[in-house]
């Protein structure tokens, strides 16, 4: 008990536990929709490209750096998004190539002048250290943003899930749709960087939603579960963090991890079960009755 | 059952040439679809078949030539079985209702279907008799109740025009002939179908139309029309005989064996 209130008289700690919690549940929500989409590898290729975005900016207005990585990331995820379709190169392709120079550039650039912002260390593994009030804001903002966004496209967003193409000729405007997703995506990304970190934002864009996904079979359920285990992952990855002293973001990964891990065993076991005994298959209607 | 195409026109394609990426699969095609049109398009594998279906759709753009068609027209589409991951998390319900979209003059759905939604969801399952599966997550479905949940989910847009790609591919014979009532009941509705087939016995004989396609369109009509020796040769590149069996073609290759594709992957 003590373990847990102590840190908790630390204003610091309680704004790294907030910003930690909501940005678990963020990137599990928003997750949900990159896993199921398989587009895991594209959250890895954003948060480098920002980190560039972000690199570069501060050299020249510092105090608008978060606005130009942001900026710098929209820009990447669309061109990204844009790069795959018109061309045969493939998603994966476009990420590699986008990304990675940017991050390069990022990494040059931190090497030549330094930066004004958050240490090189703390961009990369999140830290818990430093958090702005106008970092709180902006990162309540763009949650608000995603769940309004999610609430507002939910059919059309879930029909370019599953089957984009009959979407497409189903009335949905799923270019515009991909895009909307791909600019929350940024934001969500630009909005947890500082408390993950560069390299660990993926993970968290990924881990919750393959858990949620191991739990239920319902898309809603899916989302509800996928930011509860964020938010776990995020609240406990903290307090790990300060005891073990160690950058946020690995531990709130490992917690996330071990949650993945713990479900991974009882889903195995269950599914186990399953295939030893119940068969799911329903056996076709008589046909009599069917098509009236 | 008409359905050569007659009443007024949907979709009007005048000299098209369609494929992907500069590569031209569909030469000079000229087809008027009517409101009152029920046709399989027919041909062998890599034909350009689907590639007719998508550009109907408006999926691909045709390289050249021109496409009309009307105002606001409905379309609805079921794709093949295997296009989509049925590990997705979603219920036969859920994948339903997903195709509605804001009613007129509505900015957006609420993400969970109200009252009036969820019935006439549920009314066009219990049409398609897969009602009791309604909460069922989509991997836990038949070849042939997942056909039906895409036909529910077509019919709940209440489509003018209703494009099929191999809608009886990988199902059982009965849910074949559910597929063909049905559709049947929906084009005396006034729906107009258009289907691709490799099934020429099971499904294609059974149609009032036909378009016989092989990168050209070789021919059109109804079975009775279409199905003979010259016209199949010239489509499938084989020759193949065909026999009356109580009014309807059949459809046999040299080698006795039976054209009918379909049936090889029922067995």
């Amino acid at each position: 008990m003590e373990a847990i209130l102590e840190p908790l008289g630390y204003t610091f700690f309680l704004k790294g536990l907030l910003v930690a919690g909501l940005s678990g549940a963020l990137l599990g929500f928003i997750g949900v929709y990159i896993v199921l989409r398989g587009m895991s590898y594209i959250g890895h290729g954003l948060s480098h490209s920002i980190f560039g975005g972000f690199a570069a900016v501060q050299l020249f207005a510092t105090q608008f750096y978060i606005l130009g990585a942001g900026l710098w990331g929209i820009a990447s995820a669309l061109a990204i998004n844009a790069v795959s379709k018109r061309s045969r190169l493939g998603a994966d392709a476009a990420i590699g190539v986008i990304t990675t120079a940017s991050f390069a550039l990022g990494v040059a650039l931190f090497a030549r002048f330094g930066s004004s912002g958050p240490s090189f260390e703390n961009a990369l593994f999140g830290s818990i250290l430093g958090i702005s009030v106008e970092q709180i804001v902006g990162l309540v903002a763009v949650s608000l943003l995603a769940v309004i966004f999610v609430f507002v496209r939910y059919r059309a967003l879930l029909f370019t899930t599953f089957d984009p193409d009959v979407a497409n000729v189903s009335g949905v405007r799923v270019g515009r749709v991909e895009a909307q997703l791909m600019i929350i995506l940024s934001l969500s990304i630009l909005a947890t960087l500082t408390v993950i970190g560069v390299t660990l934002v993926a993970a968290m864009l990924v881990i919750p939603a393959v858990v949620a996904r191991m739990v239920t079979d319902s898309f809603s359920r899916m989302l509800a579960w996928s930011t509860a285990v964020g938010t776990v992952s995020g609240l406990v990855g903290m307090y790990v963090s300060y005891y073990a002293e160690v950058p946020s973001g690995t531990m709130i990964v490992l917690v996330g991890t071990a949650i993945f891990l713990l479900v991974f065993g009882f889903a195995g076991s269950a599914r186990r079960r399953k295939s030893a005994g119940l068969d799911a298959h329903v056996e076709p209607v008589p046909s009599s009755t069917a098509a009236r | 059952m008409t359905g050569t195409g007659v009443g007024p026109e949907l979709i009007r394609l005048i000299g098209v040439d369609a494929g992907y990426d500069h590569q031209a699969v569909l030469h000079d095609v000229n087809i008027h679809v009517h409101e009152d049109q029920f046709t399989g398009i027919v041909g062998p594998s890599g034909s350009g078949k689907t590639t007719l279906l998508r550009l109907l759709l408006g999926i691909i753009r045709p390289m050249s030539g021109s496409i009309d068609q009307i105002e606001d027209l409905r379309t609805a589409y079921v794709p093949q079985l295997e296009t989509v991951n049925w590990d997705f998390p979603i219920t036969v319900l859920e994948c339903v209702l997903m195709a509605g979209q804001p009613a007129h003059g509505r900015r957006f759905t609420l993400p969970w279907g109200n009252a009036r939604e969820k019935a006439s969801a549920r009314e066009v399952l219990e049409r398609l008799n897969i009602a009791q599966l309604a909460d069922r997550q989509i991997r836990q479905l038949s070849g042939g109740q997942q056909q039906r949940m895409f036909l529910a989910r077509a019919l709940y847009r209440q489509p003018q025009l209703l494009l099929l790609d191999e809608p009886t591919s990988g199902v059982d014979v009965s849910t074949r002939h559910d597929v063909l009532h049905l559709l049947g009941d929906l084009h005396e509705d006034g729906v107009a179908i258009i289907l691709t087939t490799h099934d020429l016995n099971g499904m294609a004989a059974h149609l009032p139309h036909l378009i016989c396609v092989n990168h050209h369109v070789i021919a059109d009509g109804t079975p009775e029309d279409v199905i003979r020796p010259e016209v199949l040769e010239k489509t499938y590149g084989a020759r193949m005989e065909v026999l009356e069996h109580l009014g309807m073609r059949v459809v046999v290759d040299d080698g006795g064996e039976r054209v009918d594709r379909a049936s090889q992957v029922e067995a």
